[in-house]
Formats: C-alpha cells, sequence, structure tokens
C-alpha cells in the first residue's frame, strides 16, 4: 500500500481532481493536499490522492550527486 | 517512464557499491534500520543487500502498517462486517491479515459479510453516497501517509451530508514507533538491537518533513536520512549514512530533495491537525501497548467515529505463538529465523502479518530473498560491475 511511483497529471479536474497517467494507465485522484497543480506536474500518488509534487531540479540534482559519486569525490552536497 | 528508470541504473548502483566499499572501514561494522516497507521491499527486489560489504547490514523496521495492526482490531474489524447494516470498506492488503481463531476479511466476506476493497478514500465515500441505506464503515489505516487521505474523505462526507459514513481509526505515527525501538532493551535471550542509523521513510516524510526526526539525530546520537523508494535512492542514501558514522556526525539528511522538504506538506499537516488527536495509547504488533502512538477522531468529529457509533471494545488477542513476527518487526530476527517461515507461513498462507503484505520483511524474503540462504556461510560474492 506505500508502492507509489510519480505519475503524470494530464487533466485538472473541478472538485480538487486530475487525472493522472502511469504509463498509459489512466487514472482520477484528488489533489486536495497538494496546491497548484498543472498539467505535466509530476505527482506521488498514495491510495488515490496526490502527496507530492516532484521537484524536477532537484531530481536532476540527486542523478548529478549520483553521477558524481562514481567519480570518486565526496563532496555531495545535500540538504542536512 | 519518468523519475523511474533513471533511479534504477545498474551500473550507477555498482559505482556507489564501489564508493561504499570503498568508504567503509574494514575494523568495524555497520548496522542500519530502514524503518519503511517501501524501502525493505526495495532492498529485497533489488537485492541491494548483495551489493553491500559484509560489514553492513540493514535491518528491516516495522513500518509496514499492515504489518504493525494488532489481531484485536482485525477482529473488531470482522465484527463490525458482520453487522447486517454495516458495509466494511478497506484497503486490499488488509483482506488476508490473520485474524484470531484463524480468521480473516476475506474468509469474513467468503461466508457472506459484506465487505469491499477500495483503492481510495474517496471511494468508500462514493459507496456511503450511492447505498444510503447501508452504514459505510472506513477501515483507515497506516502511518502519515494514508493519514490526510482519510481526513480529506471525511471532510467530504461531511460537504455531502452523508450520515451513514463513519471511520473506523488506526492511524500511527512514525516518530513514536523509531522511539520506541531505540527505547526498547532487548527481551532476555534475545539479541540487542545495535541500530547505528535509520534510512528516514520516503512518503512519509513528504508529509511530515525532516523536523520530526531531530529528536534522534540530536538526543540519540542517530544519523537519519530520508530516501526515496527506487534502488540508486536506498543506495545513496547507506553511503550517507556510512559517511556520517565514519565522521561521527548524527545529522537529518534528505536524499528525496525531489520530493521532500524540509517543512513537508503544510496543507496535510493542517488538516491532520483539525480532524485528529493523540490516543493515550494503541497497540502495535511486535512492540506492544506504546503511549501516544496513534490517532483518533476528535471529539468534533464523534458522530463519524466507528468506535463510538458502534461501541468497539478492543480486546487484545495473542499472535500465533510459534509466528516471530514481534522479533522481526523490531529488528532483532529475521526472517529465515522463524520456524513458521515458508513452511506454514507463505504468501498464500500467512501466519503472521509480516507475510502478508508485500512490503513486509518476510513477505520480501521470500518473494526476493530466499536464494540468499544457501549463500550462508559462503563469502560474499565480490562486486561485480552490472553490464
Amino acid at each position: 500500500m506505500c508502492l507509489a511511483i510519480p505519475a503524470l497529471v494530464t487533466a485538472v479536474l473541478p472538485d480538487a481532481q486530475a487525472k493522472i497517467s502511469l504509463d498509459g494507465v489512466v487514472k482520477t485522484i484528488s489533489v486536495a493536499l497538494v496546491a497548484d497543480v498543472v498539467p505535466g506536474d509530476y505527482v506521488i500518488v498514495h491510495v488515490g490522492h496526490a502527496l507530492s509534487k516532484i521537484d524536477p531540479e532537484e531530481a536532476e540534482r540527486t542523478l548529478a550527486l549520483i553521477a558524481e559519486i562514481g567519480t570518486g569525490h565526496s563532496n555531495a552536497e545535500v540538504a542536512a | 517512464m519518468k523519475y523511474v528508470d533513471e533511479y534504477r541504473d545498474g551500473a550507477r548502483a555498482a559505482e556507489i557499491a564501489e564508493a561504499i566499499a570503498r568508504e567503509v572501514r574494514p575494523d568495524r561494522s555497520y548496522a542500519f534500520m530502514e524503518f519503511c516497507g517501501g524501502h525493505t521491499h526495495a532492498i529485497s527486489r533489488y537485492g541491494i543487500e548483495d551489493l553491500l560489504p559484509a560489514n553492513v547490514r540493514m535491518i528491516h523496521g516495522p513500518g509496514c502498517p499492515v504489518c504493525v495492526l494488532p489481531v484485536g482490531r482485525i477482529d473488531d474489524a470482522i465484527r463490525l462486517a458482520r453487522r447486517p447494516e454495516v458495509t466494511l470498506v478497506t484497503y486490499g492488503d488488509l483482506m488476508r491479515v490473520p485474524s484470531s481463531k484463524g480468521g480473516s476479511l476475506l474468509k469474513a466476506k467468503a461466508a457472506g459479510a459484506d465487505i469491499r476493497m477500495v483503492y481510495s478514500s474517496l471511494d468508500a465515500v462514493k459507496i456511503a453516497e450511492k447505498e444510503p441505506d447501508r452504514e459505510v464503515v472506513f477501515f483507515a489505516i497506516g502511518f502519515e501517509t494514508t493519514t490526510p487521505p482519510t481526513a480529506v474523505a471525511l471532510k467530504i462526507a461531511m460537504e455531502k451530508g452523508l450520515e451513514n459514513f463513519s471511520i473506523f481509526c488506526n492511524h500511527v505515527l512514525t516518530p513514536v514507533a523509531m522511539r520506541t525501538i531505540l527505547d526498547t532493551p532487548a527481551a532476555p535471550g534475545e539479541p540487542p538491537i545495535a541500530i547505528e542509523g535509520f534510512v528516514g521513510p520516503a512518503h512519509v516524510s513528504t508529509i511530515i518533513g525532516m523536523e520530526p526526526y531531530r529528536e534522534f539525530a540530536e538526543q540519540y546520537r542517530k544519523p537519519v536520512v530520508i530516501a526515496g523508494f527506487e534502488p540508486l535512492d536506498v543506495m545513496q542514501a547507506i553511503l550517507m549514512l556510512i559517511r556520517q558514522v565514519n565522521e561521527q556526525r548524527a545529522e537529518v539528511e534528505n536524499q528525496y530533495i525531489r520530493a521532500v522538504t524540509r517543512a513537508g506538506n503544510v496543507t496535510a499537516q493542517t488538516l491532520c491537525e483539525d480532524v485528529f488527536e493523540l490516543r493515550d495509547e494503541f497497540e502495535w504488533r511486535g512492540l506492544g501497548v506504546v503511549p501516544k502512538s496513534a490517532l483518533k477522531l476528535r471529539d468534533a468529529f464523534a458522530f463519524y467515529d466507528a468506535e463510538k457509533r458502534f461501541a468497539v471494545e478492543t480486546v487484545a488477542a495473542a499472535d500465533n505463538p510459534a509466528c516471530e513476527c514481534g522479533p522481526i518487526l523490531r529488528g532483532q530476527k529475521k526472517p529465515a529465523d522463524c520456524r513458521l517461515f515458508g513452511t506454514a507461513c507463505t504468501p498464500e498462507t500467512p501466519m503472521g502479518a509480516c507475510m502478508v503484505s508485500s512490503e513486509g520483511a518476510c513477505a520480501a524474503h521470500w518473494t526476493y530473498g530466499r536464494f540468499r540462504e544457501h549463500q550462508k556461510g559462503a563469502e560474499k560474492a565480490p562486486l561485480r560491475r552490472a553490464s
């Protein structure tokens, strides 16, 4: 019940709802808990509710940090 | 698939594994607890333990809501469902959890009780709206991730004026459980738990943020690294924990920066604060009765509280005495240490809750980890770069 993956918001509906697509599987979910969702956003969905938005810049930064580990540097900057 | 495949890159995982192997000190061992069942599942599914040096041990924690729900509350739910006027609405994971006397919600449904599985808390509201002559009870369970969705459902039911909707609330709190694990001395004859740091939950943290973990860093001197659920997230978090231990730091760090903010989801926190309050105490499978570890509806919402509406009186019931779910949930034993594991207890016929949910330590080990038993005593295979 906790295994959720990011889902793409394809349409915002009335009553704090949105349509999401998970690799083509389309569902309607609640976005009552997340402000300002727009089509194109990726959201973490849990039991039919969006819990948070994925920040694309931070997602890139994580991948950059992981790539850096491979080069043997250890100057990872994280939010501490 | 965006934001998934990039974090499942085997070559990158091998690079992190090499960095971990470089940075661990050979003269000491490391033991970290991944609190959350989502991480337990990822560690088993992607074979992360095989990528770690022999002196880095991952201890599986109790962060699986299905696994920690005590037998008595499943019994309560079955009693509610057997009432002729009640439709019990539940998340699917709960259907096969053993109750006392060998029952389960699935067996109660087969025997005629009106029990329905839903994906979302809002589906429960829809059923109440469509069937006004049924008393619809939503079996609400879970940590801080599923609590706000329950609150949203309650608010919508109130807006719609649905008087036939109520909530059987079993929501529990992550930080309290973490504290309980650290504070509980090992029982006589059981090995002590030597946790040196935590992989912090991913989705729980999207809601509660980073602040609630500060006490573990500051008072217990245990590093916490909040991590995403993908294998590279977990690997990176383990490396960050090793670095903290090596540098004798104890801080709350956030590896899952793409989804977790320092403050968390304030909208959800405010909503939950409005709807729920702390229970004096709540029983957890594996941890026993823990004070102020769970939530109930505030008095203002008493009308929607199924425990009040149907006068639920929970009777504590013992687990199967042979089942080792308790010590496994506390990180003191491993699934294979249980004599029921893989014989009487499998995902098809679970004896204990750790085998029911795919996030449970036993189910994860059964599905992905059993081959490792054959390697017991053997040296760990040398690291190979994934091709």
